[in-house]
């Protein structure tokens, strides 16, 4: 029983961390609950739909399905970060000067809340329809499963989510004009890390042939499948063996969403003049 | 003249698209059977090539699902009950990469001898 909790927390982790994230970039963003929870929420809808579907999404493209699938919902959410963070260096400067004018941008703030909900829904779909394929697994085939699957499920999501309130608990310690500077670099590093995990799914696939010599093994100091590798995993893109690929996928989206930012906030969003009057 | 080299330059990437497909049957060679049954590996050790990409298949003869998990190899895929998956690993320098079944991590070891 305890290792089905260990085993559905190691998967629920990931999403835990991030959604720690998403809740304190997003500090004081009106609706943003509605939003997180709908990510969630859709999340695990999807893992069941997933994981029902599992063998036929397998079975596709030559079987590369489960490789092509995992590297295009992490490259959606690398996306959507992105565009987050475009947005928020767009509006930095309102967000800065006075939190209610976020309530003002209400319009464009929830196109933001929704790509962060989709990077969560993302990261709880990957995971969630391992967990349920595990736990369905139990269920067919020992003794008194439905013991198990309970303990198991209900545990490792309950520490999941704990994982996700101490995050993001902690992350408010930092000082509200660091938070989002804080905040919109953990969230490039991760979309940086999603993209070097995107491009292990391709060459794990044989879709990408090249680029494949892993660089260095800090195996030794820190494997990135403990518990403390799997949160800077996370929270950086910490991998313990990366290979010639994933490091330019890394540094390619690191830099790629900096000049992004740059650009975006020295072109403020074009729904309203480029002096606000304080009467708007 | 330029809708003859816009055709030629089509041509190219058509056939160079075409090398690079060509490409993947002939790997196939290089593929290790490793099969699942009551959560064990058989074998549970295999020899592959070293320095160059290899194919794993993974014959899952359980009716639970699994996951073929290593982090020595960075792989890491579902195999259905019953069912089968190939990845792709390598190019691996020589030495010993061990591999496990995440669901079963108690009994489902097992280890890629490169050389």
């Amino acid at each position: 029983m305890l290792a089905s909790l260990i085993i559905v927390f190691r998967e629920v982790l990931e999403a835990g961390l991030i959604v720690g994230i998403v809740l304190a970039a997003t500090q004081g963003v009106v609706g943003r609950g509605r939003w997180i929870a709908l990510g969630i929420v859709g999340g695990i809808i999807g893992s069941c739909i997933v994981a029902a579907f599992a063998d036929g999404i397998s079975a596709l493209f030559a079987d590369t399905g489960q490789e092509l699938f995992n590297a295009t919902v992490l490259l959606i959410a690398v996306v959507m970060l992105a565009w987050h963070n475009a947005w928020m260096a767009q509006h930095g400067r309102e967000l800065a000067r006075d939190m209610k004018a976020v309530g003002r941008a209400v319009q464009s703030g929830e196109k933001s809340l929704a790509a962060l909900a989709v990077v969560i829904g993302v990261a709880v779909l990957r995971e969630g329809s391992e967990v349920v394929l595990f736990l369905t697994g139990i269920l067919a085939s020992e003794e008194g499963g439905i013991a198990t699957v309970a303990a198991g499920g209900l545990g490792g999501m309950a520490l999941g989510a704990l994982v996700s309130i101490l995050l993001y608990v902690g992350l408010l310690q930092i000082p509200t004009r660091h938070l989002f500077a804080t905040t919109t670099w953990l969230l490039t590093l991760l979309a940086a890390g999603m993209a070097a995990t995107a491009v292990n799914f391709l060459a794990q696939g044989g879709v990408l042939n090249v680029g494949g010599t892993v660089l260095w093994d800090s195996s030794g100091v820190l494997r990135d499948n403990s518990l403390v590798g799997q949160a800077l995993h996370v929270l950086v893109g910490y991998t313990d063996r990366p290979t010639e690929a994933q490091l330019i996928a890394y540094v390619g989206v690191v830099v790629g969403i900096l000049l992004l930012t740059r650009w975006a906030a020295g072109n403020p969003p074009s729904d309203r003049p480029r002096v606000a009057s304080p009467a708007e | 003249m330029r809708r003859v080299s816009l055709l030629s330059a089509a041509c190219a990437i058509a056939l160079s698209g075409a090398a690079f497909l060509q490409a993947a049957p002939a790997r196939a060679e290089d593929t290790i059977t490793i099969v699942i049954k009551d959560h064990k590996f058989e074998p549970a050790e295999v020899k592959v090539p070293a320095n160059k990409r290899v194919t794993l298949l993974v014959d899952n003869q359980d009716a639970t699902s699994e996951e073929f998990e290593s982090g020595e190899m960075k792989v890491e895929k579902i195999v259905g009950g019953r069912k089968q998956i190939k990845v792709m690993v390598g190019p691996l320098k020589p030495g010993r990469y061990p591999f496990f079944g995440e669901f079963h991590e108690a009994t489902a070891q097992g280890a890629v001898i490169a050389e």
